[in-house]
């Protein structure tokens, strides 16, 4: 077991390669709410001339956002945590009704070691809402699977317009740490 | 209860909409769908039988897809309130080619007309305009609804936000397409995207 600071000082490899194939995938669109473990590659985002990062108030926003997206004929991803899947469940119901295809990255909260039980529920259920809601799910817990699990990810939702959510897991981004 | 000074949404729904050239147009869960099915079918029409909150959200994403078109969302007051937050979402992105209008009957006219905040207390002109959306204002008579329909063709100084007072009678259902599928790929088909 790992541990993260908030903003993690050394660079990790992993999020360079989500971003290779993002880009690789003319995303254009990327809203996000924010996490310590999404902050690396949200920088790049909010760095590249070609994609849009979006910050939003809660994420269902941003399913509704990428819907509006693919209606205009650009790519997107939602990036978010655990915690913000249990907003989403309504909103996702535009993923079966427009069978676009949407793409959610989420990092994990409520496991492998968790400090905060109020991380706990919504990170338990994570996978679950995704099913019940139709959305499919991949998982990446080391640092060298996350390419291959992305290249899998981004080819079915885009390519078969099949909504796809990855769960980066707590292991792979390092257990917060609140007490040292 | 209809009262003398306020409008006709099916009225103001056609004025917006009457010579709306290549706009995009989302409509809102409720009542708002039914108005726009009302002024006339349409390619680009992009209407909402539920994600009800996401109206605002679907036109942003269309208008940063589409900068060179007027993107119009067209929703009711409750379906507003439901997505209050994407407010404060367009007014940090600020898509010059958004405009977001506000049927305000001051109800839930769908589900039995359960008085909306709006009655009594929040004010959206004052909440788009604390988001950063400058161009907030309200709309009172028909005149100025004309107006501001020739104004949605500036894809410049947006965004905008209207809110506009209207009766809250039931209108007649005019019911729209509901399949999403026929919806979306005729929808992107009008902007020369093919399916997949």
């Amino acid at each position: 077991m790992h541990a993260r600071a908030d903003a993690p000082a050394e660079q990790a490899d992993w999020p360079e390669d989500i971003f290779a194939i993002l880009r690789r995938f003319d995303v254009r669109q990327v809203p996000y709410v924010p996490d310590a473990g999404h902050s690396q590659l949200i920088k790049r985002v909010l760095a590249s001339s070609n994609m849009r990062g979006i910050p939003l108030t809660t994420e269902e926003e941003g399913v509704a956002l990428l819907a509006g997206a693919w209606a205009g004929g650009q790519r997107g991803v939602l990036l978010m945590q655990s915690s913000g899947v249990g907003n989403c469940i309504n909103m996702l119901s535009l993923t079966q009704i427009f069978r676009f295809p949407f793409l959610t990255l989420v990092t994990m909260r409520g496991e492998w070691g968790e400090f905060n039980p109020w991380q706990v529920p919504m990170g338990s259920s994570t996978q679950g809402v995704f099913e019940l809601s139709g959305v499919r799910v991949l998982r990446a817990t080391h640092p060298g699977e996350v390419r291959e699990v992305m290249e899998a990810a981004a080819s079915q939702a885009y390519n078969a317009c099949t909504a796809t959510a990855v769960l980066l897991s707590q292991r792979l981004i390092g257990t917060k740490v609140f007490v040292k | 209860m209809s009262k003398a000074n306020l409008l006709d949404r099916r009225a103001v729904v056609k004025s917006l909409l009457a010579d709306r050239k290549d706009a995009l147009v989302v409509g809102g869960l409720g009542a708002t769908t039914y108005d726009l099915a009302a002024a006339g079918d349409h390619a680009r029409n992009f209407s909402l039988w539920g994600a009800m909150g996401g109206a605002v959200m679907i036109g942003l994403g269309l208008a940063l897809a589409q900068p060179k078109l007027p993107v119009v969302v067209i929703t009711g007051d409750g379906e507003m309130l439901m997505g209050m937050g994407s407010l404060a979402t367009v007014g940090l992105q600020k898509p010059a080619n958004l405009t977001i209008v506000v049927l305000d009957n001051e109800c839930y006219g769908e589900t039995g007309g359960q008085v909306s905040h709006t009655q009594a207390a929040a004010d959206l002109v004052g909440v788009a305009k604390a988001c950063g959306i400058e161009d907030s204002r309200t709309l009172q008579t028909m005149g100025e609804i004309e107006a501001y329909a020739k104004g949605l063709q500036d894809i410049t100084a947006g965004p905008r936000f209207a809110n506009v007072k209207i009766d809250s009678t039931e209108a007649e259902r005019v019911l729209s397409n509901r399949d999403g599928m026929f919806i979306i790929t005729r929808f992107r088909g009008a902007l020369g995207f093919p399916p997949i």
